[in-house]
C-alpha cells in the first residue's frame, strides 16, 4: 500500500519515532515557556545552540554534551546580562543568541566541508536522524518527565508567579537553572529533526492551541503534548509525500491547526452566553468579569 | 463571623509572647542603594499593622525584608526568633492583584493549593488533609463554591480572597499584604478590610502596606509611618497628626477629628483654596511651609502600649 510505503525504509521509521518524541517534548516544554511569556527564548536558544553545535564539531567534542552545555551557558549569560546591567531580557536574548549563531556561521564559512552537514541542523531533515539521535531524544524526554513529575508543584507556582513563589520558599533560581538546562537539552536533540529555524514554532504553537481549548493547567500540559506529537508525526509523514523539508512541514501543519483552533474558540465564544466561562486568551484589563 | 479553628494555633494571648518580627537597626536596599535606614520594629503576635507612606518610602521593601528577599546591609531581622535567611520564613504573602497573570490557566482551587507547595515539595500531588485544610479555608472565606472556576471568572473581592486563602493555606505565622486595597473598588476595599479585621480577631498577625490614609490606615489598631526610616509608630490618634504627616509626605495635610473619626485632607492646598483660603481645620503653623524636620521623633511618637496589644483585645 502506498500510504505505508515510507515505513519500508529504516530511516523513515527512525524519523517517525524521533518525531513522536521531539513533538511531545517540545510541546511539553512549550507549555511552561508560553505561560511565562518566554516564547522568544526558544527561538533564541535554538540559534545559540547552533553555534555551540558547530564549535563542538570543530573541536571534535561530543555533539550532544557540547551543544547542551553551550545552550545552558547561553541561557545563564542572558540571565546574568539582564540582572547586572540595565538591559532588557529581549535585547539580551537578541545579542547573546545571535552572536552565538554568527560564531557558528563564521566557523562554517571558513571550513567548506562543513556546509552540508549543518544544513540539516538549520532546516531539519528526516534523513539525518540516526540511532544515537533517538537514544538522545529518549534520554532527554525521560529526564524531563521525571523532573517535572516530582517537581510539578514547584514548577507550577514558579511559572504562575516567580516573584511570589520565592516568598513561599520555592527555590526559584534553581528551578530556572534546571529549566534552562532541560530546554537546552530539548533544543539540542530536536535540532536535527526540526531544524534550528523551526524549533521555536514547535515549542510555541501546540501549547497555544491547547490554551485556546482549556482553562486547566494540567489539561493544557497534556493536550499540548498530544497536539505536539500529532503535528510532528503527521507533518513528517506528509513531508515524505510532498517532498518538503521536515521542519517546514511540521510547522506549516501546526500553523493550520492553530488557525483552526483559533477559529473554533472564537465561534464558541460567540455562541456562549457568558464569554468568560470559555477558555482562551481574551485580555480583560481588570482581570475581573463584573 | 469568622473564627477558623485552624488559625487558633496562631493566637498567642500570652503577655510574655515573643515578637513575630524583630527588626534591630536595619538598613536594607537593592544593590548599593539604601531604601530603609536604621529601622527598629517589633511586631507582636496578634498585631494588625499598617505600613503607611508615600511611594518610595520603603513600605514594600520592609515587607520584603521580613520575607528575606532583600539584602540587609546592617542590623538584624528575626522572624519567630530565627534570623531571616532567604527562604526559611513562615510568612504568608498576598501580592497586589495587579501583578497577577489573569490569563494563566489555573482554577481557584489550584491557586489556593499553591500555598501548600513546600509542605511536600517533591510529592506530585497534595495529601488528603492538605486538600481538606485548603477547602476549609476557602469555605471560611466564602469561595468554596468557586473552587473549580478559573481565577479570571471572579469579582475583585473574590479574587482577593483566593490569594488570602492561598496565604493562609501555608499555615503562616503572619500574613503580609502588599497594598490589598489598591486598584479595587470601594465595596471590595471595605469587604477586604472587614475580612482582615475578622482574621485578626481570630488571632492572625497581619502587616499590610497602604497609601490610603482615610480609607485604610485610620481603621487599623497600629500604624507605622515610613519615609526611608520609621517616622512614627502607634495607634491612629497618636500617629495621624499634621506634624507626622508633614514629615512622612512632605506636604501639609489638615487633620480633622469628627465624631471620633480621624479624617485627613490628603490634598490640602486644593482643599484650602476651595474654601477661600480659610483653613477649616488644624494645619501646621507657617514655619512649616519650608521643608523642615519636625520635632517628632520615632521614640516620642512610639506608643509603648502596643506591646500589650493583641488582636482579640482590639
Amino acid at each position: 500500500m502506498a500510504l505505508l510505503e515510507p515505513f519500508e525504509f529504516g530511516f523513515f521509521v527512525r524519523a517517525i519515532i524521533a518525531a513522536f518524541l521531539v513533538g511531545g517534548l517540545c510541546a511539553f516544554m512549550g507549555t511552561y515557556i508560553v505561560l511565562r511569556s518566554m516564547s522568544y527564548i526558544g527561538h533564541g536558544l535554538a540559534h545559540a545552540i547552533f553555534g555551540g553545535a558547530v564549535v563542538s564539531s570543530a573541536m571534535s567534542f561530543n555533539f550532544f554534551v557540547g551543544a547542551t552545555l553551550w545552550g545552558f551557558l547561553s541561557a545563564l549569560l542572558i540571565a546574568w546580562t539582564t540582572r547586572k546591567n540595565p538591559i532588557g531580557s529581549d535585547a539580551a536574548i537578541g545579542i547573546v543568541t545571535t552572536a552565538s549563531f554568527a560564531l557558528g556561521i563564521a566557523i562554517i564559512s571558513r571550513k567548506h566541508g562543513f556546509t552540508h552537514d549543518f544544513e540539516a541542523a538549520l532546516w531539519g531533515s528526516v534523513l539525518a536522524v540516526e540511532r544515537a539521535d533517538i537514544i538522545a531524544i529518549a534520554v532527554v524526554s525521560i529526564a524531563v518527565a521525571v523532573v517535572f513529575f516530582f517537581a510539578y508543584k514547584m514548577f507550577l507556582f514558579n511559572t504562575f508567579d516567580a516573584d511570589v513563589a520565592r516568598f513561599y520558599g520555592i527555590p526559584t533560581a534553581w528551578m530556572d537553572a534546571i529549566f534552562a538546562l532541560m530546554l537546552a537539552g530539548t533544543v539540542v536533540v530536536s535540532m536535527r529533526v526540526l531544524g534550528v529555524t523551526m524549533i521555536a514554532a514547535a515549542v510555541v504553537i501546540a501549547p497555544i492551541v491547547a490554551r485556546l481549548l482549556t482553562n486547566s493547567f494540567v489539561k493544557m500540559t497534556v493536550l499540548s503534548t498530544l497536539i505536539g506529537i500529532m503535528c510532528s508525526v503527521t507533518g513528517i509523514y506528509m513531508s515524505y509525500f510532498i517532498n518538503v523539508s521536515s521542519g517546514a512541514s511540521v510547522v506549516l501543519l501546526s500553523a493550520v491547526v492553530f488557525v483552526a483552533a483559533l477559529g473554533w474558540s472564537r465561534i464558541r465564544r460567540h455562541l456562549s452566553r457568558s464569554p468568560a466561562e470559555e477558555p482562551g486568551l481574551s485580555r480583560l484589563p481588570s482581570g475581573s468579569v463584573d | 463571623m469568622l473564627h477558623p479553628p485552624e488559625l487558633e494555633h496562631l493566637h498567642r494571648p500570652d503577655p510574655d509572647a515573643r515578637p513575630v518580627v524583630e527588626m534591630r537597626n536595619v538598613t536594607a536596599g537593592y544593590n548599593k542603594s539604601k531604601v530603609l535606614q536604621d529601622v527598629d520594629l517589633n511586631i507582636m503576635p496578634g498585631d494588625f499593622v499598617g505600613l503607611l507612606g508615600p511611594s518610595g518610602s520603603g513600605k514594600t521593601t520592609l515587607l520584603r525584608v521580613i520575607l528575606g528577599a532583600v539584602d540587609v546591609q546592617k542590623g538584624e531581622v528575626r522572624v519567630n526568633e530565627k534570623p531571616v535567611r532567604g527562604r526559611n520564613n513562615r510568612a504568608g504573602y498576598v501580592p497586589q492583584l495587579e501583578t497577577i497573570d489573569w490569563n494563566f490557566p489555573v482554577t481557584v482551587e489550584e491557586t489556593v493549593m499553591m500555598g501548600r507547595t513546600m509542605a511536600n515539595p517533591w510529592l506530585p500531588w497534595y495529601r488528603k488533609h492538605e486538600k481538606e485544610l485548603a477547602y476549609d479555608m476557602m469555605q471560611r472565606l466564602g469561595i468554596a463554591d468557586l473552587a473549580k472556576r478559573h481565577i479570571r471568572q471572579l469579582s475583585g473581592g473574590q479574587q482577593q480572597r483566593v490569594f488570602l486563602a492561598r496565604a493562609l493555606a501555608s499555615s503562616p505565622d503572619l500574613l503580609l499584604l502588599d497594598e490589598p486595597t489598591s486598584g479595587v473598588d470601594l465595596k471590595t476595599r471595605d469587604d477586604v478590610m472587614h475580612l482582615l479585621h475578622d482574621l485578626n480577631h481570630a488571632g492572625v498577625t497581619i502587616v499590610l502596606t497602604t497609601h490610603e490614609i482615610n480609607a485604610v490606615a485610620v481603621h487599623l489598631p497600629r500604624i507605622v509611618c515610613l519615609n526611608g526610616s520609621i517616622v512614627a509608630d502607634g495607634p491612629p490618634h497618636r500617629v495621624i497628626t499634621p506634624h507626622i504627616l508633614l514629615e512622612v509626605y512632605g506636604a501639609e495635610m489638615p487633620v480633622i477629628q469628627y465624631h471620633g473619626m480621624t479624617l485627613v485632607a490628603e490634598s490640602a492646598h486644593f482643599w484650602i483654596d476651595r474654601n477661600g483660603g480659610e483653613p477649616l481645620a488644624t494645619i501646621p503653623d507657617e514655619s512649616h511651609r519650608e521643608p523642615v524636620i519636625p520635632h517628632v521623633h520615632p521614640t516620642t511618637a512610639n506608643v509603648p502600649e502596643h506591646h500589650h496589644h493583641h488582636g482579640n483585645s482590639a
